[in-house]
């Protein structure tokens, strides 16, 4: 099934372009990980997605369209954009009263059971609890929630390092059952390497990569190459280099890796090195139009 | 992977598998609708504290006042008069301090929510716009009057019971007093009162605040009160009328003569002047209540589109 469809979303704010023209395809029981820089539209894009912004183009969130339907979608869907949104003078126990009031997909005792793992105390009001602990309780809420695609666009921001481990342990093993599906934007890409089954690069309002990570894994490879065989290398179109410790790094994609195999020691890059390398690749116009690679390769 | 979150994992997706297999029972409009005010009543805790407050601090002048009050009161006539004032008081100070309640409540429903950011965790949920503001709106609609009506009779109930004490020794018919008080009918006035003036009348006056709530990137007191005052001084330059202002206090005066505040006659007589079918014809009831819906609907548009500031 298909739970998130996309063609032409376009969004502006005056003259800034937010979207610009995003082509999407979400199936159900993916984790899709969306990445880009600041301003690059992750933001704009989930707030279309969650009803929250309206959009040109044509979306559709589990079937439906989420600015016209947005109060049958919230049914099914759920989202946490940003930390720190629950009210401060709320009572644990009222939020948890409140939320099995509204929402018929929500499971109080699961709620209560992930709570009852942290500090968190059901007659603590929200201003006296931590940062971190207000996002434990906000994931709490959202993990008891049935909800088929939740949508979090930075839910770790200004957390420390333990907090967000656990909130990415506990949403794949507490909550993640492969019939969800999850769309999330992050800073911290190395900490979601592994929870991703799919990634997105988004730049200017674009896709400017957007695979599996089965794909990731198969089509790019970085090789560390010895000096004497840079120019062999480079002839086989690395869409990136860096230097470190004076020898070249050269990212690849699409290369077969037996060939590469003779200029070094290969790797798989990481997200974050495939990111700086699109990023780069992005800012430098004119080898962009030269090579093109990754407009192509967006879908 | 040794946090603690792991230890419940091999119980937990049982259960999700659980209340999946269990379709998910529907929630009627009318319990969200509950549930909504609820929040209300956490948040703004003034809903109730403030005309308690404003009873409790009467009843308490009341007491100090009482022996000063019914001295020298001989007949049933002196004892009905020493009191009728202080009754009218009562109700007054209670509803008027709801009131002002409700102004400040009206303003910060819908812009208080995008100020904390929590307009992102309430949007989160299945509550429609129409259904949070609808909620916001019988805060000062009926909530809070019939929560200063409830308060409003206790208090005259009290003060009742607390006069009958030194009027025992007078040799006075106390429950000719009590039958001459009239205290149902004098209830029934109020509530009268409240719910043709506050309710009804005073509609359109929280839907503009409201709107003014959901709209205004900041200060929305000022937003609420300043074009008013700009609409009066052009028109005052420009047309050397005062025809807004004239609306404005038939507004908040009301259809019968000074309603609220009455310096002399109480306010069961005045009403008693104008009868319900009076009421229920003015036309300004409905043009205010059609103004009232037009503003709703547009606040409740106007959240859909609306962030945290």
């Amino acid at each position: 099934m298909t739970v998130i469809e996309a063609r032409g979303l376009r969004k502006a704010f005056g003259t800034t372009i937010a979207l610009d023209g995003i082509d999407l395809r979400v199936e159900e029981g993916r984790i899709l990980g969306v990445i880009g820089p600041n301003g690059a539209g992750k933001t704009t894009a989930l707030n279309a997605i969650v009803g929250l912004t309206p959009y040109h183009g044509e979306l559709r969130v589990l079937g439906r369209d989420p600015w016209t339907e947005r109060d049958q979608l919230m049914r099914d869907v759920c989202f946490i954009t940003d930390v720190a949104v629950l009210p401060r003078w709320i009572r644990v126990s009222q939020a948890l009263d409140y939320v099995a009031g509204v929402h018929a997909r929500f499971d109080r005792a699961k709620a209560e059971g992930f709570l009852a793992k942290t500090n968190i105390r059901s007659t603590n009001k929200v201003r006296e609890l931590s940062k971190g602990m207000v996002a434990q309780l906000h994931l709490a809420v959202v993990m008891a929630i049935d909800a088929k695609l939740l949508v979090l666009d930075e839910p770790t921001l200004g957390l420390d390092i333990l907090y967000r481990k656990q909130f990415y342990d506990s949403l794949l093993n507490d909550y993640f059952d492969g019939r969800r599906t999850i769309v999330v934007t992050t800073h911290q890409v190395e900490e979601m390497q592994n929870v991703l089954t799919d990634v997105m690069f988004i730049n200017r309002g674009r896709i400017v990569l957007n695979c599996s990570m089965e794909e990731f894994q198969s089509r790019f490879l970085e090789v560390t190459v010895h000096p004497e065989q840079v120019a062999a290398a480079r002839a086989l179109k690395p869409i990136h280099e860096r230097q470190v410790f004076g020898r070249g790094i050269l990212l690849f994609d699409r290369v077969d890796r037996n060939q590469l195999a003779a200029f070094g020691d290969l790797r798989t890059p990481t997200i974050a090195d495939l990111f700086v390398a699109v990023m780069d690749h992005q800012s430098s116009p004119s080898q962009a139009a030269a090579q093109g690679t990754y407009q192509g390769a967006a879908r | 992977m040794n946090t603690p979150m792991n230890t419940s994992s091999n119980v937990m997706p049982e259960s999700s598998v659980e209340s999946q297999a269990i379709a998910p029972a529907h929630i009627p409009a009318t319990r969200r609708m509950y549930w909504s005010i609820r929040r209300e009543l956490w948040e703004y805790r003034s809903i109730y504290f403030a005309p308690l407050a404003a009873a409790a601090v009467f009843l308490f002048g009341f007491l100090i006042a009482l022996p000063h009050h019914m001295h020298g009161v001989k007949t049933l006539e002196q004892a009905h008069e020493a009191l009728d004032t202080p009754y009218e008081l009562a109700a007054g100070l209670i509803m008027g301090t709801a009131f002002i309640v409700g102004i400040f409540y009206s303003l910060d429903a819908l812009y208080g929510e995008r100020r904390d950011r929590s307009i992102l965790f309430w949007k989160s949920l299945p509550v429609s716009d129409l259904t949070t503001v609808l909620s916001k709106l019988t805060i000062p609609l009926i909530i809070l009057p019939f929560l200063s009506f409830a308060i409003a009779v206790a208090t005259q109930f009290v003060m009742l019971l607390v006069s009958s004490v030194p009027l025992l020794g007078s040799g006075l018919n106390i429950g000719a007093l009590w039958a001459r008080m009239s205290f149902f009918h004098m209830s029934l006035m109020l509530l009268y009162h409240i719910v043709t003036v506050h309710g009804l009348w005073y509609a359109p006056l929280y839907g503009w605040l409201l709107l003014v709530s959901a709209w205004a990137p900041r200060a929305p007191f000022i937003w609420a009160f300043l074009p008013p005052f700009v609409i009066w001084g052009l028109e005052k330059i420009v047309f050397q009328t005062s025809h807004f202002l004239a609306m404005l206090q038939y507004r908040l005066i009301g259809p019968e003569p000074s309603s609220t505040a009455a310096p002399h006659g109480t306010v069961m007589e005045i009403i008693s002047a104008l009868t319900l079918a009076q009421f229920l014809t003015t036309p300004g009831l409905w043009i205010g209540l059609i103004i009232a819906a037009a503003f709703l609907f547009a606040a409740v548009r106007l959240r859909r589109y609306r962030g945290p500031i």
